[in-house]
């Protein structure tokens, strides 16, 4: 009987973890002992940072979308038929489709989605860059907008912790060059009580903020927009006028989790070392689907698959391994259009940015041409 | 703790980003109503940032304790 592997979610998480173990396995997989499969719920995998420049006018949502088949290692079996139950006791994923799959190791790679719906009016109300349709209507929205106060507003949970400021200090950048700056203020919110999560990133920002003239009010979370009179209200008691609101949505996981009692608001328990799913030792988490407190990123998921790739290939290979992840992230932050700085920590190291500069922006252009080796598992 | 029934507790000690305070934040907004949170933070700033939080948006502050290495912040939601 061979080993069954099913990996549910074809995000960055699921497809790099799927791509290092069908290598890693391949002698297993070519000799009928181990079997992999994924299960996913769209044909499409999307290169998500790529919709901040999408919002500009700056890469075309062709260049972010490739064939999820394509990505994957042929060994890996692809099955595009949404997951709607996972069964932790019986060790089986049913499908939409009415599909069971299985399972001696589950990974767990369902994501994050921005839930724009959990706040009154946001959906009417807000633009966003979460999501292709958002980031093109953002983008005519731009195009349109004459002037007056743009507010940038951020939810919780949400993945990206650099975008809101990315995307303030591009906003910046573009009214600049559309000679708009003494038309436009820039009003910035965010909602702990300094302007980024990684204090030496909100030390080198609010300096920028300041310089470029960009308003900033901390301990803001949304509560209610009002999409009539154009007013964001905050938990805190404070109103915001606004002529254009662009929010970063609050986020939750996949559906199916809830459904599976797997965790609320679709985070899965996971240990921050290990990655198993707590209680469940053939069941592995990666990307945004953890509730370890640490950025939901790209990065993040990335690391987090070198780590499960190669826990699940040694323990059907040698019986286990000591792997385990050290909350390794690393960002690269556009600081405008023709700058970026970048940021990488882990559990025991904080952040130290870099000054911004050309080639690291750069850098992050070339690494969202890169991310397809990525995703193949090569870089 | 013995007196205290804690429903949900999120070691955030050494997490960086998005932090401890973000991650009461996002408790306070997912866990229901009468629930009691508890949030482990290495940074001491949490211990005063997190109840400066808790009293601007109505919520009650429980117990601040430091515990050698880090402190135990506990919340409950309570609207």
């Amino acid at each position: 009987m061979p080993k069954r592997i099913v990996i549910v979610g074809g995000g960055a998480g699921g497809t790099i973890t799927g791509n290092l173990l069908a290598r890693n396995l391949m002698h297993q997989i070519e000799h009928g002992q181990v079997i992999i499969n994924m299960i996913t719920d769209k044909p499409e995998h999307i290169y998500q940072p790529g919709f901040l420049y999408i919002a500009f006018d700056k890469v075309r949502p062709e260049e972010i979308i490739r064939q999820q088949q394509d990505l994957l290692d042929p060994h890996i079996n692809l099955f595009v038929d949404p997951a709607v139950k996972i069964d932790r006791e019986k060790n089986v994923v049913h499908t939409k489709g009415g599909k069971e799959f299985p399972y001696d190791y589950l990974i767990v790679a369902t994501g994050s989605r921005i839930v724009p719906e959990a706040i009154p009016g946001l959906k009417e109300g807000a633009h966003w860059f979460y999501d292709l349709p958002g980031a093109q209507k953002l983008r005519e929205a731009l195009k349109g907008f004459e002037g007056g106060r743009v507010v940038i507003t951020v939810g919780v949970p949400h993945k990206c912790p650099v975008a809101p400021l990315e995307i303030t200090f591009m906003l910046y950048d573009y009214f600049k060059q559309k000679g708009m700056l003494d038309k436009v203020e820039l009003y910035y919110t965010y909602p702990i009580n300094r302007v980024h999560a990684l204090e030496p990133v909100a030390n080198w920002a609010v300096p920028q903020f300041e310089k470029k003239g960009i308003k900033y009010e901390v301990l803001f979370n949304m509560e209610e927009v009002d999409p009539e009179k154009k007013i964001l209200k905050s938990m805190e008691g404070t109103h915001l006028n606004y002529d254009l609101l662009i929010a970063i949505p609050p986020h939750k996981g996949a559906q199916v989790i809830e459904d599976s009692g797997m965790g609320k608001g679709g985070w899965v328990a996971t240990n921050k070392q290990t990655l198993r799913n707590e209680g469940h030792n053939n069941v592995y988490v990666v990307g945004d689907t953890t509730d370890i407190p640490i950025s939901k990123a790209g990065s993040t998921a990335h690391f987090e698959s070198d780590v499960v790739a190669e826990r699940i290939a040694s323990e059907i290979q040698e019986g286990g391994t000591m792997t385990e992840y050290d909350g390794k992230v690393v960002c690269f932050v556009e600081t405008g259009f023709d700058e970026a700085t970048y940021v990488w920590f882990n559990y025991k190291n904080p952040p130290k940015p870099t000054p911004p500069s050309k080639m690291l922006h750069w850098m992050k252009l070339g690494y969202n041409r890169l991310y397809w080796l990525s995703a193949r598992g090569v870089l | 703790m013995a007196d205290i029934k804690i429903d949900k507790t999120i070691d955030a000690r050494g997490a960086a980003c998005p932090g401890p305070l973000m991650e009461l934040i996002k408790a306070m907004k997912q866990e229901n109503v009468g629930s009691v949170i508890e949030i482990l933070s290495s940074e001491k700033g949490t211990s005063v940032d997190a109840p400066a939080w808790l009293q601007k948006v109505g919520q009650e502050l429980v117990k601040v304790e430091e515990r050698g290495d880090h402190w135990s912040i506990i919340a409950k939601k309570i609207k």
